[in-house]
């Protein structure tokens, strides 16, 4: 299972890579493209909503379960992956790149400290394997 | 800790685990949910033919002089007065009318049965089975000494002909024979989950893997694969095929279900039957039906189904159709809104409500 180290991450599986001018890209981590199988479409918001930290911004489907995405810090839709519409299924061969989300203008870049580092999120996966098995 | 140490394997979780299969926990089995992928699997069975280890269910055997007024009373379908060598499918009702399982009668003779049953609900269909036969018939619980195996596609009556003899390519649906395999005793069945032609294989054990190898091999120019549970539940979903613990259980009456063709009022008095001919009689609240949506958003169980602001039902089951590309479900609907052709909505975890319309099954035509 991969984790780059040079990422943050979330509890309900969320990624966020650090760019510039306040700006974040999110996308879902390699576990949870695991564990959700072929993703057949997503749900996104669009160019310009204000999202709220931990509340749900959009939905990715695979062929047998739905879940949502949760916003990892507060800020406004700059960008989405418009790749996805034609090819959700990015996100199951690519996570960290070609299958990124959303990118997001952040008000409040210390929110970012708040959020697990690949060690952290490494050691989160460690558990939830242990109970699974 | 590890929370799975009861987790049991098929005898065929090797085989499994060789070709790729993504394993999973369900119904206290290791089963494969996916092996090449669920959308590709489904298209295997709808146009050339799949494997299905079904090992996890269950078998349970009814016996004796009494036994056929013991099955009659315990059923709704006419599973007692059909012909030997006749495979019925049936719920089995509380006297409440709720369904206690799902489940296909088998009819050896007029005095044996032999049942197949769904793998999360054995332990309580044979303990209630024993308590409403009250020693009228002998009842055995032998899932531990079968496998099965299903054989479901186009192409599947070709495949098992190939093992079994030429005899078995004509057989009707919903029909079995006993046939050797190895030295073994197996009931070669043409019944099945998916809407598709094929059968089902009940085998002991000791014999599962060679079969399994056999058919891969024997059907390889026929286009074989093996199929996980994933395409199983997306294939039995196109033709509004109920999963228990999903779309019916022990609060869902068969009338309710939509399955009133398995209930047969004039076989005499059975379970449950003064509820289902109130509810024939004056018909029920809430109807179970296929919808289809029109837009983005796949229905999930559980999710709410809306009329205007009004909750008027739950979404029992749903996915995106690997056949035709749209998402559709099943769900109960509050009457007048379970009728063909009614509009609905689908709230989807309150992000988005999609629309929907109520459609006749199945999805897809054989």
């Amino acid at each position: 299972m991969s984790v780059p180290k040079d990422y943050r991450y979330t509890e309900s599986h969320e990624w966020v890579r650090i760019e510039e001018d306040n700006v974040i890209t999110i996308g879902i981590t390699d576990y949870a493209q695991e564990k959700l199988g072929d993703i057949v479409s997503i749900d996104l918001p669009r160019v310009g909503d204000e999202v709220e930290r931990g509340e749900p911004i959009g939905m990715i489907d695979s062929q047998k379960a739905s879940s949502e995405v949760f916003a990892p810090i507060s800020g406004v839709v700059l960008e989405i992956n418009e790749l996805l519409n034609d090819d959700p299924a990015v996100i199951n061969t690519d996570p960290y790149e070609e299958g990124w989300l959303i990118r997001i203008e952040v008000e409040d870049l210390e929110q970012i400290d708040e959020l697990l580092s690949a060690d952290d999120y490494e050691e989160l996966l460690g558990k939830l394997d242990d109970e699974e098995g | 800790m590890s929370g799975h140490e009861d987790v049991k394997k098929t005898f065929l979780y090797d085989e499994h685990v060789k070709a790729g299969g993504k394993m999973v926990p369900f119904a206290g089995f290791w089963m494969p949910v996916q092996f090449e992928g669920i959308a590709r699997e489904h298209e295997r069975v709808r146009t050339k033919v799949g494997l299905f280890d079904v090992s996890h269910m269950g078998e349970i055997v009814f016996r004796g002089p009494r036994a056929m007024a013991v099955v009659q009373r315990l059923t709704t379908n006419s599973v007692g007065t059909v012909a030997p060598g006749k495979a019925v499918y049936t719920p089995v009702c509380l006297p409440s009318g709720g369904i206690v399982d799902d489940m296909i009668f088998y009819k050896v003779s007029d005095t044996e049965w032999f049942v197949c049953v769904n793998a999360s609900n054995k332990d309580k269909d044979y303990a209630w089975f024993v308590q409403q036969t009250a020693g009228e018939c002998e009842v055995l619980d032998l899932s531990d000494r079968y496998s099965q195996v299903a054989v479901q596609g186009p192409n599947a009556l070709e495949l098992m002909g190939r093992l079994f003899g030429d005899d078995v390519k004509a057989m009707k649906p919903f029909t079995f024979v006993r046939k050797e395999y190895q030295g073994a005793e197996v009931i070669v069945a043409t019944t099945g989950y998916t809407g598709e032609k094929g059968g089902e294989i009940y085998v002991p054990n000791a014999a599962v893997v060679s079969l399994w190898r056999e058919l891969l091999a024997k059907g390889e120019d026929l286009g074989v694969g093996p199929i996980g549970l994933g395409a199983r539940d997306s294939l039995r979903m196109e033709f509004k095929y109920c999963l228990y613990g999903n779309d019916i259980d022990e609060t869902t009456t068969p009338m309710e279900a939509n399955l009133a063709w398995t209930i047969k009022f004039d076989k005499g008095d059975f379970t449950a039957r003064d509820v289902l001919v109130r509810q024939r009689d004056e018909g029920c609240a809430r109807a179970l039906v296929m919808f289809v949506v029109e837009g983005k958003g796949i229905p999930r169980h559980g999710y709410p189904v809306m009329v205007g602001d009004e909750v008027v039902g739950q979404v029992t089951s749903g996915t995106l159709s690997p056949t035709v590309g749209v998402p559709f479900g099943m769900a109960y609907v509050a009457r007048p809104h379970d009728a063909v052709g009614s509009r609905i909505l689908i709230d989807i975890k309150g992000m988005k409500k999609v629309e929907a319309r109520v459609v006749q099954p199945p999805l897809v035509k054989r």
